[in-house]
């Protein structure tokens, strides 16, 4: 979905600094990049596209300018991948508690 | 018209906008030199127990549950030499409206703001003081601003921040999200100044007012249920609130004899304000990144003079591991049943270990929990660490290298607290104080001051001075 139109859900995107312009005190690494900034709310525009720079009105009413960047922006963070490393636990745990295993 | 909306154009305006944003004047609590008069603001600034009891009340925050946690004490004293392993108890603090104890920081913050006829609250917050604050302000039918450091130049998110993102959404909070750097600072006082919000800042008096009931509900169960208040209470130590709170809370009880511990997780070598090395932790708070400067220099916080002095409070401090505290987050699903957020479990594993030095018949209490889901729990964030770089081992986690490797203890006799040096921190903090002192000479009321807010007394102050040779 690349078209947006006014009401929906949308994600904009917003350089606060640009690198070289950042802080004094930041580490080198950060000086180097932009400082960065999303904010999500309702379109205002009639229509427009990813790339296209908008205003929305977030949750609360503010209103913001910025870069469409996402329409309809969803969560996908998760309980990520099968992590192996942690399976020992629980059983290594039940089983001192049961018969008193000390070993390593 | 036309104000300067430059970094330094607003930065410059910060003590006026902040004035605006949380109407207290601390120029009434300061005199000449390093002191100020912390006990007078919090008595004129904060709220009184049972104000903040009735207020919490209101908002169904705190009176959350304490658990004996048995089989974590029993494992802890197979490990143990013979007549030592403690009770071991927590808090249940992931029982309040959001999920974690800042719900009792957050009620007091958004009352005060409703109170003083805002319209809105803004806080500065990657963790759970976010949610607490939207979850109020849902409540009290005020607005909601979260500022959040949220992501790395990849634009790669921490899952759990995402994931608090996400519940002060549902909350019907406004969440702005920003890469790493402490600019955030910058952003925040121009929402501030926009919106003419409350500064919701997790530093005021009332706000640290409001964990106080914590400690206060600690003692008074205890005596309730063991007819005498706890040994030890262990605190997870980041901002220092939480530690703060807690203890001021237990004096209030009367309690002056439990040893209060500040735990947090140990990411020596990791620079918080890197865009690199955001990504390669795995705790987003309750490590010493924050707890090491907050504790040598708490007036780095977003407002004039901090209400958290850990300081002042602290007994001892500990570090634990990120591979320990994942796997005691484990063991307290596992054995014990409650399945709960890793941060939270900092303070935990410090006891764990620590109940291990102590004679059986003592008790200590690890003072929260938080809540967990998708992204806020030890499977998502230990996936990320691997896609991040990160190696996940099992062995000794005495061999962990922060921001390279995550050891989760082989067995966990290898669970060990380490103690960190407090004369350290409070030499570490004398200086600091030293350092940001405008005026010239240091005066009897310094020195008093420098004692009570490093628990020492004034010959320690003193023989920390002739070290740096400062006169007094």
């Amino acid at each position: 979905m690349n078209i947006s139109k006014k009401g929906d859900w949308v994600k904009v995107y917003n350089v606060v600094l640009k690198e070289g312009k950042r802080a004094p005190q930041v580490p080198d690494d950060t000086k180097k990049v932009p400082l960065e900034m999303w904010v999500k709310g309702f379109l205002l525009n009639e229509s427009a596209k990813i790339g296209d720079i908008v205003e929305i009105e977030t949750y609360i009413g503010r209103k913001v300018k910025g870069e469409l960047v996402e329409i309809q922006p969803n969560y996908t963070h998760s309980y990520g991948k099968y992590v192996n490393e942690l399976a020992y636990i629980g059983r290594q745990l039940r089983g001192i508690l049961e018969g008193g295993e000390i070993n390593e | 018209m036309s104000k300067d909306m430059s970094y330094e154009g607003v930065i410059k305006r910060r003590n006026e906008i902040m004035k605006k944003a949380v109407r207290i004047d601390y120029d009434a609590f300061e005199s000449e030199g390093i002191a100020f008069d912390y006990e007078e603001m919090m008595r004129k600034t904060g709220y009184s127990l049972q104000e903040i009891q009735k207020i919490q009340g209101r908002t169904g925050v705190g009176n959350t549950p304490v658990y004996e946690l048995r089989n974590l004490t029993k494992l802890a004293r197979k490990f143990a030499p013979k007549g030592k392993g403690a009770r071991i108890f927590v808090k249940d603090e992931a029982s309040n409206p959001s999920g974690s104890f800042k719900a009792r920081r957050a009620a007091t913050a958004v009352y005060h703001a409703k109170k003083l006829g805002y319209k809105g609250v803004i806080a500065a917050t990657s963790g759970n003081y976010g949610a607490a604050v939207a979850s109020q302000a849902a409540m009290a039918g005020l607005k909601c601003i979260i500022v959040q450091e949220c992501y790395d130049s990849r634009k790669v998110g921490q899952p759990e921040i995402i994931e608090k993102a996400r519940k002060c959404e549902a909350y019907g909070a406004e969440v702005v999200q920003l890469t790493v750097g402490p600019e955030l600072f910058y952003t925040f006082l121009k929402l501030l100044e926009e919106t003419g919000y409350f500064n919701a800042s997790l530093y005021t008096p009332f706000g640290i007012a409001g964990v106080e009931t914590l400690g206060y509900e600690i003692a008074m169960e205890f005596r309730e249920r063991e007819g005498k208040d706890p040994d030890v209470v262990v605190a997870t130590n980041a901002g220092g609130g939480n530690l703060t709170g807690t203890a001021r809370g237990l004096i209030k009880a009367g309690a002056d004899d439990v040893k209060v511990i500040g735990a947090s997780v140990d990411l020596k070598g990791l620079h918080m304000a890197s865009d690199t090395q955001f990504n390669k932790k795995s705790f987003t708070t309750g490590h010493t990144g924050f707890g090491m400067p907050f504790a040598t220099w708490p007036d780095r916080s977003d407002v004039p003079r901090s209400a958290a002095r850990a300081l002042r409070y602290m007994d001892k401090y500990y570090t634990v591991t990120q591979g320990e505290v994942f796997y005691i987050t484990e063991a307290l699903a596992q054995v014990e049943g409650l399945e709960r957020g890793p941060a939270g479990n900092t303070s935990l594993t410090a006891a764990f270990s620590l109940a291990q030095t102590l004679d059986e018949d003592k008790t200590i209490v690890v003072q929260e929990t938080e809540y967990t889901g998708a992204g806020k729990h030890i499977q998502p964030q230990l996936s990320f660490a691997k896609d991040n770089g990160i190696e996940i081992l099992v062995g000794n986690p005495k061999d962990q290298v922060p921001g390279e490797n995550i050891i989760l203890p082989k067995h966990p006799k290898l669970i060990e607290a380490k103690e960190i040096n407090l004369n350290k921190l409070r030499k570490s903090y004398i200086k600091n104080a030293i350092k940001n002192n405008k005026d010239k000479d240091i005066t009897k009321k310094d020195l008093e001051f420098l004692a009570v807010e490093t628990k020492t007394d004034i010959e320690f102050v003193k023989e920390i001075l002739n070290e740096l040779d400062v006169k007094y």
